[in-house]
């Protein structure tokens, strides 16, 4: 916990708005585009490779003045459905909220199926969550199954 | 208008009554497969992927029931060899046919075309994943054959690994109680989804790695697929088993008398041609039976019976 604390500190704590915790280190990248974070004006601060005891190495982003809703936080569960988010209101956590694991993921996800028609013509991916515990997709077209450590976004 | 409720892309969704009624109007087509249905209906038939067997079998039971048939045979001489999508192309032949048959090489390019056609699809292959007219004739195939198709010892041999025939067979036969036999070489076995498949539906199943007369003397039916070469990542394995799932007369001299040999064709060289004259042979029926099959598809994508 106290090691916990101390990483988190390395990044400037926010008055109001969204910290985003838990992000395995080579996710944090995705995170920033599933959420959009390049196109918000608000101070964010990006914190990578920091020590957790719990996962070894883990990302946080914090976001000022900004909440998400559950569709937004819907997405992250393709790539990391442990990541936890943190609701600041005047420098306290008000509320802790897990990532909701969607029945139906729509245009975020590549297939890996190479020859699945999703590859080859301008049209959006849509895959139907067939194991939310183990967040196994599965292509609405080709019907391969794609695990979650080769999500690949597009 | 919204026609695609009709299409047929897969048999997944059909259950036990879809496929048996399926299977009755194919077989009031057999007692008469020439009929006006179609009158004044024109059908597309596109070949994105050439396959001549499937196209003219599609062609055949159009002209039979009265349409007639627009379409191209090979995405080679077509639009989309210049870079078409495969959207805009169903968008401008659904301005002129009311039914679209496909094949395509790319894996759920039919269910794609089904969202947004406005006239019905019917999948005649896509890429290596659904087939759904041939699985029809083969169960009809059986069917007729042995007169029913509940409890049946199903023998399926050859490359069961990459075989999308044998694989939509399993799915399609999980309403009627059978008993699969898996015969293959090491390198193309059934795979584990498959055989998991399976066991969630209560299918029995036993795996052998040798092809004989008295493995398969339980036999109801045989179903024989071609074992390629380009199959094998290991090619001294390909040679050391590439005459051992062979189908010779001699092994059929013990077998059942209600036994039928089918196969999807083209056979390359895995039914020995001796087994051809034994009655028990079925392939060259199976085909034909293709048409009525193809026939009941075709009236009931368009809503005519
Ligand atoms: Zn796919």
């Amino acid at each position: 916990m106290e090691k916990a604390k101390k990483s988190e500190q390395l990044v400037a704590a926010i008055e109001n708005g969204t910290v985003i915790d838990h992000i395995p280190s080579d996710k944090v990248f995705d995170v920033v585009n599933l959420l959009g974070l390049t196109s918000i004006t608000t101070p964010i601060t990006i914190g990578a490779n920091l020590t957790s005891h719990k996962m070894g190495s883990k990302g946080i982003i914090k976001i000022a003045d900004r909440y998400f809703s559950e569709e937004e936080c819907s997405k992250l569960s393709v790539i990391a459905p442990n990541i936890v988010l943190n609701i600041i209101r005047n420098y306290e956590v008000a509320e802790k909220k897990a990532i909701p694991v969607p029945d139906e993921v729509r245009g975020i996800v590549k297939c890996c199926n190479p020859m699945c028609i999703t590859n080859h013509e301008p049209m959006q991916t849509v895959f139907r969550v067939v194991d939310k515990r183990n967040g196994t997709l599965r292509c609405r077209y080709c019907g391969k199954d794609i695990p979650r450590d080769d999500v690949k976004l597009l | 208008m919204d026609n695609s409720g009709r299409s047929l892309i897969s048999l997944e969704g059909l259950d036990r009554d879809d496929i048996l009624e399926l299977l009755r109007q194919a077989a009031t087509f057999e007692t008469k497969p020439d009929r006006k249905i179609l009158d004044g209906k024109v059908v597309a038939t596109l070949f994105f992927e050439p396959s001549t067997r499937t196209r003219l079998s599609f062609e055949t039971a159009v002209n039979r029931l009265g349409g007639r048939v627009i379409g191209f045979s090979d995405a080679a001489t077509t639009s989309s060899s210049k870079g078409e999508t495969l959207k805009d192309t169903i968008m401008m032949v659904s301005n002129y046919a009311d039914l679209i048959i496909m094949r395509h090489y790319l894996e759920g390019a039919a269910k794609y075309a089904s969202e947004i056609s406005p006239v019905p699809i019917i999948n005649a292959g896509d890429g290596a994943n659904q087939h759904p007219s041939q699985t029809m004739l083969d169960l009809y195939s059986m069917l007729k054959t042995q007169g029913r198709l509940d409890g049946l010892d199903i023998f399926l041999v050859g490359d069961l690994k990459y075989g999308r025939t044998v694989h939509s067979m399993l799915t399609a036969m999980r309403f009627f109680n059978p008993t699969f036999h898996f015969i293959s070489p090491e390198e193309l076995k059934m795979p584990a989804e498959y055989k998991e498949f399976c066991r969630e539906n209560g299918i029995r199943f036993s795996e052998h790695s040798e092809f004989n007369e008295k493995v398969i003397s339980e036999a109801d039916i045989i179903y024989m697929t071609r074992v390629q070469r380009e199959r094998f990542t290991d090619l001294m394995e390909y040679e050391r088993v590439k005459d051992s799932f062979i189908l010779h007369n001699d092994m059929l001299a013990g077998t059942k008398p209600n036994l039928r040999i089918l196969h999807p064709l083209p056979r390359v060289n895995e039914i020995s041609q001796d087994v051809d004259s034994n009655p028990k042979a079925y392939y060259f029926q199976q085909a034909k039976n293709g048409l009525f099959v193809r026939e009941a598809l075709i009236c009931n994508a368009l809503n005519l019976l």
